[in-house]
């Protein structure tokens, strides 16, 4: 029999405890380090949507404030600020993005090398060859 | 009106770039509750997808539905898709007014033509069709007529998906739900009293999307959002679990935030998307500020008991059980969770009418 003192009932303004309240961190946790392994063994990468997820006051802190914080910080601008940022555990990357009114609409964990829309995009690629090309026909006219 | 512009030429036109799109398409993702993996398959279809025509009609309803849709927080996403559907007559939020706003209804209708959809709030009165009109139409005559060229047809709220407030016992009016009159067109039950809006965008999403609707329950509500109970996606489940609860709203389990289940909770016999995308901007829901669910997404939801009896009350001593739960710890609680499983569907058929003395009775 379980006693009530034997429960780990922490309060939610201790960020510091892996469990939290509820648990609801530690098998995100687990999530996270399988991904990493797949990503290692077959170089195949995950994404995880926070929005998704149950979590209890404080969950998301505790989360974020576990991986850390890495060697690469992005901010992107399109759409809104987007911050795309290495967690303390390399291949693990914290993508938020906010929408024009500083509000934020997406929450995302990427077990990856570098997060898909850091990179330019092919058709941004075709599109700035093309207004080069214009600026310097207007020039040599 | 609509037009043969795709959303993917429509944004490059407004000088938005791929990146700025992959964002707007993994939001829609995460809008709609699927996967991150969907997220090329959501850009392949936006960059396809065609503006559809929007009529919404309003019948015996509190216009809290459009004021959840039009407090949805993320207007990046959501004015991208109202920019990119033709909301061509909604009579709240429409400039003109009597015959203008009905011709417009008219040729939204005749121009768009088995291609429209179709957005229903509040219920429709039977009893006597003067309970509810509009410009002099009767609610069932306006929502026969445009139901006959919709393409499909989206119940948003609970009055237009199941009934609601106006159906409640003794139902004055003969409320009933869109399902009830309209038969031969798909219909989306989006219930909730008022829905979550990123529920109500997100299914509008998915049609601008795919063109098609989602996949639906047996209330015919969207899987993604109502898939799962309350209860099964509440963070407090664990304390359910190990038999921990708040006995009233100011004691000890309620302040180390235990499970509301003995002071009425609903979450148990609740389908609905509140734990995961929560209200105000993902600042809390209605248990994370340490009130039960009141089950706003099911069917007769107002004549269920009162909002503070627990759900076993009605048929069986079920609270015995929980009350044991408590002491022997997890294994009873979750005997206690299976056995009231069991007595839910019982409890529901056997629920009395609400009094106000039961809601002053309280817990």
């Amino acid at each position: 029999m379980e006693r009530l003192d034997t429960i780990p009932v922490v309060s939610a303004s201790s960020p510091g405890s892996a469990v939290g309240v509820t648990g609801n961190v530690l098998p995100l946790l687990h999530e996270i380090r399988h991904a990493l392994e797949r990503l290692a063994r077959d170089r195949d990468p995950t994404v995880i949507d926070l929005r998704a997820i149950p979590f209890a006051p404080g969950d998301e802190e505790r989360l974020l404030s576990l991986l850390g914080r890495g060697e690469v910080s992005l901010v992107l601008s399109a759409l809104g600020r987007s911050e795309i940022r290495e967690s303390g555990y390399p291949g693990v990357w914290v993508v938020e993005h906010y929408n024009d009114a500083g509000e934020r609409i997406a929450l995302q964990i990427e077990v990856t090398d570098i997060p898909a829309i850091a990179r330019s995009q092919v058709a941004d690629i075709e599109e700035s060859s093309t207004r080069l090309n214009d600026l310097l026909m207007n020039d040599n006219g | 009106m609509a037009n043969s512009k795709t959303l993917g030429e429509s944004l490059r036109r407004h000088g938005v770039t791929r990146r700025g799109f992959l964002k707007f398409c993994s939001a829609t993702a995460s809008l709609m509750a699927l996967p991150p993996t969907m997220v090329p398959a959501i850009a392949a279809a936006l960059e396809r997808a065609k503006r559809p025509s929007v009529i919404w009609l309003s019948f015996q309803e509190c216009t809290g539905c459009t004021e959840s849709l039009t407090r949805s927080h993320a207007p990046t996403v959501e004015s991208l898709i109202f920019d990119h559907v033709s909301l061509d007559y909604h009579h709240t939020l429409q400039v003109a007014s009597g015959e203008a706003a009905e011709a417009a209804r008219e040729a939204a209708m005749h121009e768009n033509q088995g291609g429209y959809l179709l957005v229903v709030d509040g219920s429709i009165p039977l009893a006597d069709p003067g309970y509810s009109t509009i410009a002099g139409i009767s609610n069932v005559d306006m929502l026969r007529e445009t139901a006959a060229g919709a393409a499909a047809i989206i119940a948003v709220g609970t009055c237009a998906a199941f009934g609601g407030l106006p159906k409640a016992d003794p139902n004055p009016t003969g409320a009933v739900p869109v399902s009830e009159i309209i038969r031969d067109k798909p219909i989306v039950n989006v219930s909730g009293c008022p829905p979550i809006p990123v529920v109500i965008t997100g299914v509008l999403a998915h049609f601008l999307t795919f063109g098609a609707l989602p996949e639906l329950d047996r209330y015919g509500r969207p899987m993604v959002f109502y898939g799962q109970s309350i209860h099964d996606r509440c963070y407090r489940r664990p304390f359910y679990d190990k038999g921990l609860f708040a006995e009233t709203f100011d004691d000890e389990g309620a302040r180390k935030g235990w499970c509301l289940y003995k002071m009425g909770c609903k979450g148990p016999m609740t389908y609905n998307a509140c734990a995961t995308a929560k209200w105000n901007n993902g600042t809390g829901w209605p248990v994370e500020a340490g009130h039960g669910c009141l089950g706003c997404s099911e069917p007769d939801f107002w004549d269920a008991g009162g909002f503070y009896n627990a759900l076993s009350i009605p048929t069986s001593d079920v609270t015995g059980t929980v009350v044991t739960g408590a002491v022997a710890g997890a294994a009873l609680g979750a005997a206690a969770a299976l056995l009231n499983r069991g007595t839910q569907g019982e409890a529901r058929e056997k629920h009395a009418t609400v009094t106000v003395d039961d809601l002053e009775k309280g817990v």
